[in-house]
């Protein structure tokens, strides 16, 4: 189930354990990101991902298990680690009060580049994320996007074979979300290795080749975005009829045209249910409801949201992850 | 779009080459500091205006007011402020340092292949640097308004380097309490409630002798007045305090301060290097 034998993996978790007080924040995961795939780690708040991606730029230690990036440990080796890793931690770690060039030539020259080559570089990565503009602006006057995009940039500056990208999206607009994958998508074809976390299905099923699901701490699923879907039941029709008393009608209808009955919320009137024929078992269902009489107010193909993946594989809902708080300054200095 | 270009970051080799870019790499980051005083106008305001509106306003306000042994107040004050402005060095590292913290600056460094010292390293030396040009900003004030250094160069140079001693070591207990508290309303508290009193009750601005018995032996055993009759002394603005006479601080007061500095440093110095480690683990 894991990814493919015989490879060795690029990012390799083995069993990680780590505990802060009395919260276990990770009990034992295990995950592995072959050479130039996409590993996306899926969960909601307080799964434990930004405490795996921690451990992998050794910025935490363990308390139990293994970790290596390339084939180096993470505790034994961590500078081998970090001449290999880029990061883009979930707090866009930015200098608000130098400009994005600034943020850009200082990274460089922490990497060791000679200041002709840092500045260089500083430029190229502002002209590819769009950033030349601003260039000499604070970057407190940056918009979130763009704080992320310079984050991003930031840990591109050597170009690492390996790159972390903990919640590259969270709080950002849509559009700035699409430009985000696109960046992403594009590093990818480079050859870059990439672990990116995430709290959307959806993010993780564009971008990632194998995702690993972490809730409290452990892995509950791992696989191919296809193989989780399937896991999941695939799409789901979501139907709501006008007037309550033609619920049952509609539920039989449904029932007959897909083989097995929906679930029904009689509060909304709204009936679901996992379908597998996409816009075949639609068309059955309408044809259904003609013949039954059943009037429709909506009616939806959609993908399984987290919450239903999460539902079915770990029998609990997310807790408090749906919406991402908007992004900030100062927010969450640790946890 | 032409692929990201894979230079091979520098290996840190041989013990040398790993001196040469700890080097490097706290400059780097001390640098980082001093370009936010150019974009930051309240960081600039710390630096130079705040020790200037000190001297002005004791100068000139509480100057006609109060009395001193000798009789001239602002020869008496100088050395005061200028050591009181020392104390405070802890203050902006401390701040800079839980924001660094909080706003993943620290992580994003931790991250780099850079020398894990240097961050460190570069933070107490632009915060002392700072407090220098503090130093320098005052001393130009103090000789606007007619203080003057009357024993020579020899002496005037032994009284920055005891104030210079001082920031050092108050640079690296702000260091420490900023690797410790977890925001910056609290860095501020601890300057307000423990930093700011400290540098009052002392012969800073007034001479003890005026003070209650159990505050006034507090007043003269604080470091700070070490550090003030020392620099008092050594630019000739004040006697030297008589045997028989206060503490065995304030009659050696050079001696002093020097054993103060060195204890601040040798305890907040390791103590600094030990927390900002141990973060790793936690
Ligand atoms: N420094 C810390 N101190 C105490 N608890 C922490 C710390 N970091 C994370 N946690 C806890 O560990 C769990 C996992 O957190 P985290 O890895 O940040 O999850 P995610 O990134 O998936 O939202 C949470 O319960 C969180 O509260
Ligand atoms: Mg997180």
């Amino acid at each position: 189930m894991a990814t493919t034998t015989g490879v060795a993996p690029t990012i390799r978790a083995d069993g990680l354990i780590k505990h802060f007080g009395k919260v276990t924040a990770l009990a034992g995961v295990t995950f592995a990101a072959a050479p130039g795939t996409v590993l996306g780690l899926l969960g909601p708040n307080g799964a434990g991902k930004t405490t795996a991606v921690r451990i992998l730029t050794t910025l935490l230690m363990p308390d139990g298990g293994h970790a290596a990036i390339a084939g180096y440990d993470v505790v034994r080796h961590p500078q081998a680690v970090r001449e290999r890793i880029g990061l883009a931690g979930q707090q866009a770690s930015v200098d608000e009060y130098l400009t994005g060039r600034d943020n850009l030539v200082m990274a460089g020259r922490l990497y060791h580049l000679p200041m002709k080559a840092a500045r260089r570089r500083a430029d190229e990565l502002l002209e590819r994320f769009e950033l030349a503009e601003a260039a000499s602006r604070l970057v407190k006057n940056y918009s979130g996007g763009m704080r992320r995009r310079l984050d991003l940039a930031t840990s591109l500056v050597v170009s690492p074979p390996v790159l972390l990208l903990d919640e590259p999206t969270t709080g950002l607009d849509p559009r700035s979300r699409m430009g985000m994958w696109a960046v992403i998508r594009e590093l990818v074809q480079d050859g870059t290795t990439l672990l990116l976390t995430t709290q959307y299905l959806e993010e993780a099923d564009q971008l990632a080749d194998h995702i690993a699901v972490i809730d409290l701490g452990g892995v509950v699923a791992q696989g191919s975005p296809d193989e989780l879907k399937r896991s999941v039941g695939g799409e789901r029709l979501d139907v709501q009829v006008r007037d309550p008393r033609q619920l049952a009608a509609a539920a039989g209808a449904m029932e007959r045209a897909c083989g097995h009955p929906p679930a029904v919320d009689p509060d909304v009137r709204r009936l679901t249910m996992a379908v597998d024929g996409g816009a075949a078992a639609l068309t059955a269902v309408v044809r259904e409801f003609d013949a039954a009489h059943v009037v429709v107010e909506d009616i939806a193909l959609r993908r399984p949201t987290l919450d239903e993946v999460f539902m079915k594989l770990t029998g609990h809902a997310t807790q408090g992850a749906a919406e991402p708080p908007a992004e900030g300054r100062g927010r969450r200095p640790k946890a | 779009m032409a692929a990201i270009d894979g230079r091979t970051p520098v290996r840190s080799s041989t013990a040398w080459t790993r001196l040469q870019w700890g080097f490097a790499d706290s400059w780097t980051v001390a640098r980082r500091h001093l370009m936010h005083i150019r974009y930051m106008p309240d960081k600039l305001l710390e630096v130079t205006i705040q020790p200037i509106m000190f001297v002005l306003l004791f100068a000139y306000v509480f100057g006609s007011a109060i009395a001193v042994p000798g009789g001239n107040y602002k020869a008496f004050l100088m050395p005061g402020i200028f050591a009181q402005n020392m104390m405070f060095a802890a203050m902006p590292i401390m701040a800079a340092m839980v924001q660094d913290m909080q706003r993943g600056v620290i992580d994003r460094f931790r991250s780099l292949p850079m020398s894990r010292a240097a961050v460190l390293i570069g933070h107490i030396g632009a915060s002392f640097l700072e407090s220098m040009l503090g130093l320098a900003v005052m001393v130009v004030c103090g000789l606007i308004v007619g203080w003057r250094p009357l024993l020579g160069v020899a002496s005037t140079g032994e009284a920055i380097l005891v104030l210079m001693l001082f920031s050092f070591a108050m640079t690296t207990v702000g260091a420490f309490l900023g690797l410790v508290v977890k925001s910056v309303e609290a860095a501020q508290s601890i300057g307000f409630i423990v930093i700011f009193p400290l540098t009052f009750v002392a012969n800073t601005f007034v001479p003890t002798a005026g003070m209650p018995g159990w505050l006034r032996a507090a007043a003269d055993w604080n470091p700070v007045s070490a550090v003030v009759q020392a620099t008092r002394q050594l630019f000739g603005n004040a006697a030297a305090v008589p045997p028989g006479h206060g503490t065995w601080t304030l009659q050696h007061p050079v001696i002093a301060s020097a054993i103060f500095g060195g204890l601040l440093i040798a305890f907040f110095l390791p103590l600094a290097v030990w927390r900002f480690r141990r973060m790793l683990s936690k």
